[in-house]
């Protein structure tokens, strides 16, 4: 081991030529090499974690730049985890990186995650949040959980005490696309995924070597706007329990995207095709939009039920047509694919693309 | 009696600020009811409810001078 690179860090008191080598012999899985990812994982690479693999199917994108900073302006649209390996393997050669260039799936989790101790859930979506919780539950693994929401942090530790707290202790049931907004739609500021990714590379250095304090059964919360932050303890949830896949060969089968409502069933439709299936084929037009949202629609008959609500109102849906539209199309169309599990077989489901701004401006244009 | 009650995340999105005042809550229940009637938008929300910084499954008293807060997932990386 080169000892001279990791002077400064084994002369505490914490780590020591032991803590050093803990570190060296760790294998740790970074799930996801975006805004937490890049953080976390050169943190790690430098302070001597001896085995780590990377898992991102995507390319560099020019938006992800402003917080992704493993990548550089020449990296866009190459794969997120050759250009990570090569930064990574050039701040610390010493030490093995294993990439996997695929999207992380149900089918190939177990696959991915048996060799690793410690797994970082960088990802930014629930359906895989869900998955990597639950398969890191089901082959018992350390699991440093991060997620960002435009000021806002969290950082957890799941599964890593006899009580085995997990993420659906918090969160039992996974929320459903759209009802979240992710950072694509909400924002985020870049400093704050290298402030959440440096803490949970901190955590998996205190996990493995066994030190301080690590977050274990707990979440933290912090606010970069007001530098506000709190811990709170979490305790099992019997309740939770029983929606966990029972066994890894359950977990193959069970449909995360469903879970969160992204599986797609609706189809979408332009303003000319609406106004056909509304006026000859007697389709029913619903607003999903929230009451006080403008402008409204006043050429052709509509309901509003927002869409918190459609889920309840399934029985007056008994159109062999149901069209959806809100703003811009984007909501109703997860709305479409949420209701298309409830409807009957014969039943059609679409969604207005572009919302109701397409429309007017398709009617304008008339 | 009042509490007052820390909101993060995208909830603050419905309440309009980080930190609201609940009247007359005595357990978890009452403060989801207190809540739903002053932001409707609340009711059909996901959040972890914390109560003297420990996260809550079940319906848990709330004391003269307890902590409050609710805490929303987020899915972002």
């Amino acid at each position: 081991m080169d000892f001279e690179r990791y002077q400064r860090q084994i002369l505490l008191q914490q780590m020591g030529v032991a803590g050093q080598e803990k570190l060296h012999n760790a294998h740790v899985l970074v799930i996801g090499a975006g805004g937490l990812g890049c953080p976390a994982l050169q943190y790690l690479a430098a302070v001597g974690v001896g085995h780590i693999g990377i898992v991102d199917h995507d390319m560099v994108d020019l938006s992800n730049l402003h917080r992704q900073i493993l990548f550089g302006t020449d990296d866009i649209g190459l794969p997120k985890v050759q250009s990570a390996k090569k930064k990574l393997t050039a701040i610390n050669p010493s030490i093995k990186i294993n990439i996997f260039q695929e999207k992380i799936t149900q089918s190939n989790v177990a696959k991915i995650l048996d060799t690793y101790e410690i797994i970082l859930d960088c990802t930014d979506n629930f359906a895989t949040r869900y998955m990597i919780n639950d398969a890191c539950v089901l082959m018992q693994k350390k699991l440093v959980f991060g997620a960002i929401s435009q000021w806002q942090g969290q950082v957890a530790i799941f599964n890593a005490s006899p009580l085995g707290v997990n993420y659906r202790d918090l969160f039992p049931i996974p929320p459903q696309e759209g009802e979240v907004k992710n950072c694509g739609e909400a924002g985020v500021i870049g400093v704050l995924p290298g402030i959440i990714g440096t803490m949970m590379a901190c955590e998996t250095i205190k996990l493995i070597c066994n030190i301080g304090q690590a977050l274990v059964d707990k979440i933290f919360s912090i606010d970069v706007l007001t530098m506000h932050s709190y811990t709170y303890g979490i305790q099992s949830n019997e309740a939770a329990k029983k929606l966990m896949p029972k066994s890894l060969t359950a977990l193959e089968v069970t449909d995360y995207e469903a879970a969160c409502g992204i599986s797609s069933k609706a189809m979408q439709i332009d303003a000319e095709v609406c106004i056909e299936k509304v006026k000859t084929n007697g389709a029913i037009l619903i607003d999903v939009r929230n009451t006080d949202e403008l402008p409204k629609l006043t050429s052709l008959p509509c309901l509003h039920i927002p869409m918190a609500d459609l889920q309840n109102s399934i029985d007056a849906l008994n159109s062999e047509e149901i069209i959806l539209f809100c703003q811009s199309g984007k909501r109703s169309f997860v709305a479409a694919n949420q209701l298309a599990q409830l409807l009957q077989p014969k039943q059609k489901i679409y969604s207005l693309e572009g919302g109701i701004l397409s429309f007017l401006a398709y009617t304008k244009r008339q | 009696m009042k509490h007052s009650v820390l909101i993060f995340g995208p909830l603050t999105d419905i309440t309009g600020q980080g930190q609201i005042e609940v009247a007359d809550i005595k357990h978890t229940d009452h403060l989801m009811a207190r809540l739903a009637e002053m932001y409707p938008a609340m009711e059909h929300q996901k959040f972890a409810i914390a109560i003297d910084n420990q996260i809550v499954n079940e319906v848990t008293e709330i004391k003269e001078g307890s902590s409050i807060a609710l805490l929303p997932p987020f899915s972002g990386g």
